[in-house]
């Protein structure tokens, strides 16, 4: 079970640390993590998505929310919630036709291209984890040299 | 608002929180706040080693309810004290732990004795303050000890760079700190406790397991006023020992890996559990899956994070479990139910603990673990403070020392940190120096922490040490001889040292005990002296401890003794 969790925490040095040591003390999983400085510059919102079982998804929310450091730990409903990543990948694009076919895939899924370095283009996709990963797959064949991705931020 | 420097407001923040003994070991980088503890009224009880003042400050925090204090230098002051800061941790004792740190702007550097105890200690704290100014020195004084003492307690940290203890400031003292991401308490859950009532009427075959959070939150009254009321039988983890008197009718006695043939045997047939206090450790439930198999679970804990963590549960009733208790009386006594002591569940059980109480085999020879523990309890006055260390001595305390008045028995039960009964029955004594306190030692365990007696001794805090001496290392030899063939390594301890000579080295009292008689008398000494009693008594090294649940396996897989 996939699950996301929106975490407000105070904006303060070393909480990053305690959060991701705590999923490693007890055993959990992070799929993907992203921090930022909310509109109230005194707290962070961190977006961890896991994986688990319903039981360990649910004690996962219990020790987040007994850490002193957080101020409101919230499990997301995927359907009544916006959740999207960034995803970059620079694929190798050699002859014109490549870039063509490149173009066209970016146009289906809604992804900017970029120019790369000689021989590559830069893909910009901002979508749900599953619809980057076909993404990925559809580019594949293309030769992705490099990629980096954000981690899901949701609301 | 006053100008001092960081030492200063360190130890009028402790002052105000009515701090009255530290226990510690200075070093460079607390200078500063030990030249202002000089200063102070606050009492300094020096340790042979950081890793005591720790269990020092915990077994004080344990008996007073109050944090206990200790201080360490910076580097391997700070990491000697990590072991006896988990292990309060572990079993949930209220501490503040003062390290020094090198200057802010060393940090970073591997400068001489720094360590990171901030990221080291982070798994094992409730929480830990690094303040980087003077100002912010009382706010984090008093923030610690609420975090310490409220909610389930734990120790917290404070790592003060030395330059902030030197600095001078303007520092003004809060009297109310805020803290929006901790909410200790909650209100008392009505709906779910009539829940829990209502279940706990309908079972046929109903018992209290009462953990250590029935002893922290003192709810002793509120417990046994229930299970007399409902007709309940009672049975405790080992951490719960103490929270119900064991000479009671409807005591049963620890469950566990050690705990008594007849609360094992009785926890196997129950239909509902209320489980007080308790995190399900895997040493009192055996298998969490066998534990939880036809048995309905009423789980009431201050700490949210516990519910459903290892056992599932049908009711839980989250918050103070004295709050808790008292209402459930409360609405037990308008529904005017009595379940008469004829019950034939209760009839069962009795028959159960009668047959066990009589039949259990016991080690041969006049100085059996049993025989020695049960002339302790003959001896020595109920109201007394027990201490333990970790190893079989501490087991066989668990199963043949009852713990009559309530919160009369500590031990550290969730780390199992050997060493910790000596230091932690110091601190028993500082908190109540109006009781004999005593621990109940195996040697191995005492060699940890032995140069304790030091402490005892200069700092006149006489403590007596039941040194149960089967020359080795006793519950890894068990293992061996039972899991291993026999095949016996790193055990044996070779009558080294000498009790007697070793506690006379340190001027304290040295008495070795062969018989009953000599013991019994021995313990009278002890209780008479000034200084601490050392009293050594030798066993025969191969004595085990049973019952035994072996790990990995259900209660209902208990060795008996053969």
């Amino acid at each position: 079970m996939w699950a996301i969790l929106s975490i407000r925490v105070e904006n303060k040095p070393g909480i990053l640390f305690k959060v991701t040591n705590l999923f490693r003390a007890r055993n959990f999983n992070i799929d993907s993590i992203s921090v930022g400085v909310m509109e109230n510059p005194e707290f962070s919102k961190m977006t961890i998505t896991t994986v688990g079982t319903e039981k360990q998804i649910a004690q996962i929310v219990k020790q987040l929310d007994k850490m002193i450091d957080t101020i409101e730990v919230k499990r997301l409903d995927e359907k009544k919630s916006v959740y999207k990543e960034l995803a970059l990948f620079r694929i190798k694009s050699n002859v014109e036709s490549d870039s063509t076919e490149i173009s066209k895939l970016a146009n289906t899924y809604g992804a900017k291209i970029h120019n790369g370095q000689e021989g590559s283009l830069i893909a910009e996709l901002t979508s749900t984890p599953d619809k980057i990963k076909a993404f990925e797959e559809s580019i594949k064949p293309f030769g992705i040299l490099d990629s980096a991705r954000t981690g899901v931020t949701a609301l | 608002m006053e100008i001092m420097n960081g030492g200063k407001a360190l130890m009028k923040a402790l002052e105000k929180e009515g701090v009255k003994e530290v226990f510690g070991l200075p070093g460079g980088a607390n200078l500063p706040m030990y030249d202002e503890l000089f200063k102070s009224n606050i009492r300094h009880i020096l340790v042979r080693h950081e890793q005591s003042a720790a269990h020092m400050a915990d077994g004080f925090g344990r008996v007073s309810r109050k944090p206990g204090v200790c201080f360490a230098t910076s580097g391997p002051g700070a990491t000697n004290l990590l072991t006896g800061i988990a292990t309060a941790q572990a079993d949930s004792a209220p501490m503040v732990a003062v390290t020094g740190q090198v200057p802010v702007n060393m940090i970073g550097r591997d400068a001489f004795q720094e360590s990171d105890i901030i990221g080291m200690s982070n798994p094992s704290v409730k929480y830990a303050f690094q303040p980087r100014a003077v100002e912010e020195i009382p706010e984090v004084v008093k923030k610690g000890f609420y975090i310490a003492e409220t909610g389930r307690p734990g120790p917290v940290l404070l790592d003060i760079p030395k330059d902030v203890q030197q600095n001078e400031a303007k520092v003004t003292f809060p009297d109310e700190v805020r803290m929006p991401g901790y909410h200790p308490w909650t209100d008392v859950d009505m709906v779910n406790i009539e829940r829990a009532i209502d279940l706990l009427l309908s079972s046929e075959k109903p018992i209290i397991l009462a953990g250590g959070g029935t002893i922290i939150s003192s709810a002793f009254a509120e417990l046994q006023s229930i299970a007399e009321m409902l007709m309940i039988p009672v049975v405790t983890t080992f951490k719960g020992k103490g929270s119900f008197p064991e000479n009671h009718a409807l005591s049963l006695g620890p469950i566990g890996m050690h705990g008594h043939a007849e609360a094992n045997k009785i926890m196997t047939e129950v239909d509902c559990v209320l489980a007080i206090g308790t995190r399900f450790s895997d040493r009192s439930v055996g298998t969490f899956e066998e534990f939880e198999r036809n048995l309905k679970i009423i789980h009431m804990d201050v700490d949210p994070a516990e519910i459903g963590k290892n056992q599932t549960t049908q009711v839980a009733v989250v918050g103070d479990v004295k709050a808790s208790l008292r209402v459930m009386l409360k609405l037990l006594a308008k529904k005017a139910l009595k379940k008469s002591d004829g019950n034939n569940w209760l009839k069962h059980v009795n028959e159960v603990k009668d047959y066990w109480r009589e039949n259990l085999k016991l080690h041969p020879g006049e100085m059996s673990a049993a025989k020695i523990l049960r002339k302790l309890r003959e001896v020595l006055p109920k109201e007394s403070i027990v201490t333990t260390e970790v190893g079989q001595h501490q087991m066989w305390a668990s199963l043949f020392f009852d713990a009559i008045h309530p919160g009369t028995f500590f031990s550290s039960t969730g780390l199992g940190t050997m060493g910790w009964g000596f230091p932690a029955a110091i601190g028993a004594k500082v908190a109540r120096p109006d009781v004999a306190v005593v621990d109940i030692a195996g040697d191995g365990s005492f060699n940890m922490t032995e140069n304790s007696l030091a402490t005892s001794v200069l700092e006149d805090i006489p403590v007596i040490v039941f040194l149960i001496n089967n020359f080795s290392l006793g519950m890894v030899a068990q293992w061996q001889r039972t899991f291993y063939d026999r095949r016996m390594i790193g055990i044996d301890l070779k009558k080294c040292p000498d009790y007697v000579k070793l506690a006379e080295s340190y001027g304290a009292q040295g008495i070795r005990a062969q018989s009953l008689d000599e013991l019994g008398k021995a313990v009278k000494v002890g209780l008479n002296s000034d200084v601490a009693t050392v009293i050594d008594i030798p066993i025969d090294p191969e004595e085990d401890v049973l019952p035994f649940v072996a790990p990995g396996t259900s209660l209902k897989d208990m060795i008996l003794p053969s």
